[in-house]
């Protein structure tokens, strides 16, 4: 598939998920796993390389742009693991010279000792789950390790790493906008290039969700939710990182490249237990997804090649309603052509009007078409009522 | 003509409140004369469908016809007439009562009287009745039969000194009330040679039979083959089963004067037939109809929406098919804004609407939208033409408007002393005017004037929650009287919703309006923008409440890609859409309608 050759080029990335953690994060709904026993790194290297064949085989000759390694938790594995997968990708696809590689990463001291590791595996950018700047809190999210820790991991890991970030989550109970506005002034004292500013969602099926439902956690208010929403663009645009996209901040072109394939709605290729995939093979483009037990993961890959269960061809509409969903998410919006190429329909004039109207929605001087600032915080109910 | 007693039969009724142990009785006198085998006996042997069962409530009027040996050696038969307790049937109640002579009036012995019991009893004494009182549950520790005598001499007016001490539980004393319907209640009167005149007193649709009619005989006699003719309606069948019930339908070759029993008729729905018609001999016809028929006269409505547009056409078929055993049911197709095709339904009463709504979704599996209940209207128009109004959005113009009158009823409420303050306030509150307020015993019987718009907006569930259950109530419908009535419209970002329009009084608007804004308040989702919703008479607007916009939805990560989930969150989103109703740019939740439409809050 040729690339587009414009300033909104999506790239094609690679995914790929290593599913374990040492424990599960309270708020965490993602596909993570805790394993009393070792993982044999080794097996799971064979399958995530059969993976790899089987997706190179369904969207061949592809020039790699971005590789991210997600979890769990990847810097659990071994610096020679996360090599041997390059390697791989690189056997199959053409790895674009200055390609990003992204490894998220626990900040402990532990993990920080391998950092170097990753670096000589060809990893140039780590993100680092930091999450809260106080221990209190820290402690009230899960998480294993002190602020000390993690902002001595940040430091190794600018120190280390040609890029780096860090996230962190806000709208925490009982955080105010004092101890908010604080916190990111100290985040934002180690100058970053990219910061990811999640604010607290609880999810179905986490300790979370069943401490409020318990009464024991007061759900977010969304007032509240709003007003620390306010605040941190605010901040976050005087430190001159705006958000380019829903949740993050980066300086101009320090964007995280892998994470605008998807919402650029690109091409992306999705390996590992529980991993998506978008791929445009010759039967159209294709939603993809794999098994998340990673046990079972393993089986399936070592029995047929692959781990996929769900592989299906996206209609037009559904291409439509995702690449709305994505792109909107973007600062830089999306081109209306492109939707209409994609989903054989134009948007709805009266509901843009009806948008505009509201002031949520805006065109650019190129036809684009974007959330505004006050959208934003809206953006779920903007999408929903364009795609309607 | 000469009138002839027919000694050997007592026809008689049960009167008792909801819980005083009615059928219960029925179920022992119909065991006790061996007329159902103990092994096919069941509870409320005479409550057939589900609903009367499960409610303790009668609907159809049933009968069985019970043979019994009395003490003096005869053989007699007895005839216990099982007749609906609820005002919502006074009518059929009425009619079972003109089947008898005599009636069972059931008292619980510790309970003692309850408003419906001196409804009803008042209907027995209207229609002519000897009455044996019989004090129930007389082996519970609480029971004060000699108060509960006195009570039923004081507040009835009627001898209580030989009231029948009984247990229908245990089956004391039922040998007792055996022997005193046959001493104490009379038998019927009648001439077997004179033209046949029977009384219609109920009928019901029965998959294999058609309509079964039940017939008390004045006069003459009915049997098969016979070609008859019913007055009211002039319609003509001819007899083709002719039987009594025992309580299975038992065939006959023919009933006499102060029979009671079934006919069938090749007769098509239920509502060929009218109760208390007066069915006479097509060539031999009796010289005139039974005083007291009158035709079923819904005074309830309400409007019944299918939750799903495509169960529409079931929702009609199911309604035909209720139609066919219930002719004081009515119907017919409306449309709104707001809640699609659906019918204007009329009721005899709240229980009536209760009992078809649980009929349609239980029997016929249909998800039911049901508005506010309203009563029907009299409007005087300045042309001096007069509409009956059945629903709120059909108004006319004001300015073509003489005066709306609105039915009144009377209702009777039975309270413990010590919530009469609270009742007393509740009835002021909904303009009720005093009629009488007197003790029974520790008890407070208040007497009521009411509008019977402020009755059916949820007055009875407020009377149950502030005298936490023990206050009775039991109306019956008097009049129609004019009143400042006005029409409340209900504003949705400026736009008027015709679904939650009513007529209200206009003392009452202000209250009514604030209660409906700050429902709907709660009941409309927040938008992207706010969304004002007002309560107006005219163009006044009389309340108000603001459904703040959204302050934050935003879905803050988007795990790896992840895109699947988020489509199916957003075709949830939009499924979702589907079952809102569009107002201007506000979309309301068909659940909020039901919510707000529902007479409780």
């Amino acid at each position: 598939m040729p690339s587009q050759s414009s300033a909104f080029d999506p790239g094609f990335g690679v995914y790929v998920h290593w599913p374990f953690c040492l424990s599960k994060c309270p708020y965490c709904d993602f596909n993570s796993h805790v394993r009393a026993a070792p993982v044999d790194e080794a097996r799971y290297v064979a399958a995530f390389q059969a993976e790899l064949v089987h997706r190179a085989a369904l969207a061949p000759g592809r020039q790699v742009s971005s590789i991210f390694f997600g979890g769990g938790t990847p810097s659990l594995m071994k610096p020679q693991t996360v090599g041997a997968i390059l390697e791989a990708i690189g056997s199959h696809w053409n790895i674009t010279p200055g390609a990003e590689i992204t490894l998220e990463a626990n900040p402990t001291s532990v993990e920080a000792e391998r950092f170097r590791g990753y670096r000589a595996a060809g990893v140039n950018r780590v993100s680092l789950g930091v999450q809260a700047m106080n221990d209190a809190d820290l402690k009230a999210l899960g998480r294993m390790h002190s602020a000390a820790e993690a902002m001595a991991a940040v430091d190794v890991a600018t120190s280390v790493f040609d890029r780096a970030s860090f996230d962190l989550i806000y709208a925490r109970p009982n955080q105010s906008l004092q101890d908010w506005r604080l916190e990111l002034q100290e985040a934002l004292r180690r100058a970053p290039e990219h910061l990811s500013l999640y604010q607290l969602t609880i999810e179905p099926g986490t300790m979370f969700e069943r401490l409020v439902e318990a009464g024991k956690l007061a759900p977010p208010d969304p007032d509240m939710g709003r007003a620390l929403w306010d605040l941190t663009q605010e901040m976050m645009e005087q430190a001159g990182m705006p958000a380019y996209e829903v949740s993050n901040h980066a300086r101009p072109g320090a964007e995280s490249r892998h994470n605008l394939v998807y919402w650029r709605y690109g091409e992306y290729a999705g390996v590992g237990p529980g991993a998506h995939g978008r791929l445009l093979t010759t039967r159209g483009r294709m939603a993809q997804s794999t098994e998340k037990h990673p046990e079972k993961w393993l089986a399936a890959v070592e029995g047929q090649g692959h781990g996929l269960i769900e592989d299906e061809i996206l209609s037009a509409s559904a291409q439509g309603d995702e690449f709305l969903l994505m792109g909107l998410r973007l600062r830089e919006g999306v081109d209306p052509q492109r939707f209409q190429r994609m989903s054989g329909r134009a948007l709805d004039p009266a509901r843009i009007k009806g948008l505009e109207g509201y002031g949520f929605l805006e065109r650019t001087a190129q036809g684009r078409l974007r959330v505004t600032a006050e959208g934003f915080p809206l953006l779920d109910s903007v999408i929903a009522e364009l795609a309607a | 003509m000469t009138t002839h007693t027919f000694d050997n039969i007592r026809n008689f009724s049960i009167v008792a409140h909801i819980d005083h142990g009615k059928s219960t009785l029925a179920d022992r006198l119909i065991q006790q004369t061996g007329t159902v085998a103990a092994r096919d006996m069941v509870e409320q042997v005479l409550d057939s469908m589900d609903i009367e069962r499960e409610r303790g409530i009668t609907i159809k009027a049933q009968t069985v016809r019970l043979d019994y040996k009395a003490k003096d050696g005869k053989n007699y038969i007895l005839n216990l007439m099982d007749t609906p307790g609820h005002v919502d049937f006074a009518y059929e109640v009425s009619r079972s009562l003109a089947a008898c002579e005599g009636s069972l009036l059931v008292v619980d012995a510790s309970q003692g009287v309850e408003a419906q019991t001196l409804a009803n009893v008042y209907h027995a004494i209207d229609a002519g009745h000897d009455i044996v009182p019989v004090l129930n549950k007389i082996d519970l520790p609480a029971a004060e039969p000699e108060r509960i005598k006195q009570q039923i001499e004081d507040v009835i007016g009627i001898d209580a000194s030989e009231a029948v001490p009984i247990s229908a539980k245990t089956g004391l004393g039922i040998d007792l009330v055996l022997e005193a319907i046959v001493t104490r209640l009379p038998p019927p009167k009648g001439d077997e040679s004179a033209p046949l005149k029977a009384l219609l007193v109920d009928s019901w649709y029965d998959a294999y039979l058609g309509v079964v009619v039940l017939v008390r005989i004045i006069d003459g006699t009915m049997k098969k083959g016979q070609r008859i003719k019913m007055m009211g309606t002039d319609a003509h069948y001819e007899i083709e089963k002719i039987g009594v019930f025992k309580p299975k339908m038992t065939d006959m070759p023919l009933l006499g004067p102060g029979e009671v029993g079934f006919i069938t008729a090749q007769i098509k729905q239920v509502a060929d037939t009218r109760v208390g018609d007066t069915i006479t001999d097509e060539k031999r016809g009796c010289a005139e109809a039974l005083p007291g028929f009158k035709p079923a006269q819904p005074v309830v409505f309400c409007g019944l929406f299918p939750v799903d547009a495509a169960d529409f056409e079931d929702l009609r078929a199911a309604m035909g098919r209720l139609r066919l055993n219930d002719a004081s049911f009515s119907y017919e197709m409306e449309t709104s804004a707001a809640l699609g095709f659906g019918f204007r339904c009329g009721f005899l009463g709240l229980l009536h609407l209760e009992i078809i709504q649980e009929r349609l979704s239980r029997e016929f599996n249909l998800d039911l939208i049901a508005t506010a209940p309203s009563v029907v209207y009299q409007i005087k128009l300045t042309n001096g033409e007069q509409i009956d109004l059945h629903n709120p959005a059909d108004m006319p113009d004001v300015v073509k408007i003489e005066e709306i009158a609105e039915p009144w009823i009377r209702a009777t409420i039975l309270t413990p002393d010590e919530h009469l303050g609270s009742v007393l306030k509740l009835c002021q509150e909904r303009r009720g005017l005093q009629i009488d307020l007197s003790y029974i015993g520790k008890r407070a019987m208040a007497v009521y004037d009411l509008p019977l718009n402020e009755v059916v907006f949820d007055f009875y569930d407020r009377l149950k929650s502030i005298s936490k259950g023990y206050a009775s109530f039991d109306y019956v419908i008097t009049d129609y009287r004019a009143g400042d009535l006005v029409k409340m419209s209900i504003l949705v970002n400026a736009e008027p919703v015709d679904a939650l329009s009513m007529l209200v009084h206009r003392s009452r608007a202000d209250m009514r309006g604030r209660g409906m804004v700050e429902k709907l308040k709660d009941l409309i989702p927040p938008h992207m923008f706010q969304i004002p919703i007002q309560a107006a008479l005219g163009g006044k607007i009389i309340a108000r409440e603001t459904v703040r916009a959204l302050r934050k939805d935003v879905t803050a990560k988007c795990y790896g890609g992840d895109a699947s989930r988020k489509r199916k969150l957003l075709d949830k989103q939009k499924e979702g859409k589907k079952r809102m109703r569009q107002f201007g740019k506000v979309e309301i939740p068909q659940e909020a309608f039901i919510a707000a439409l529902k007479m409780d809050n």
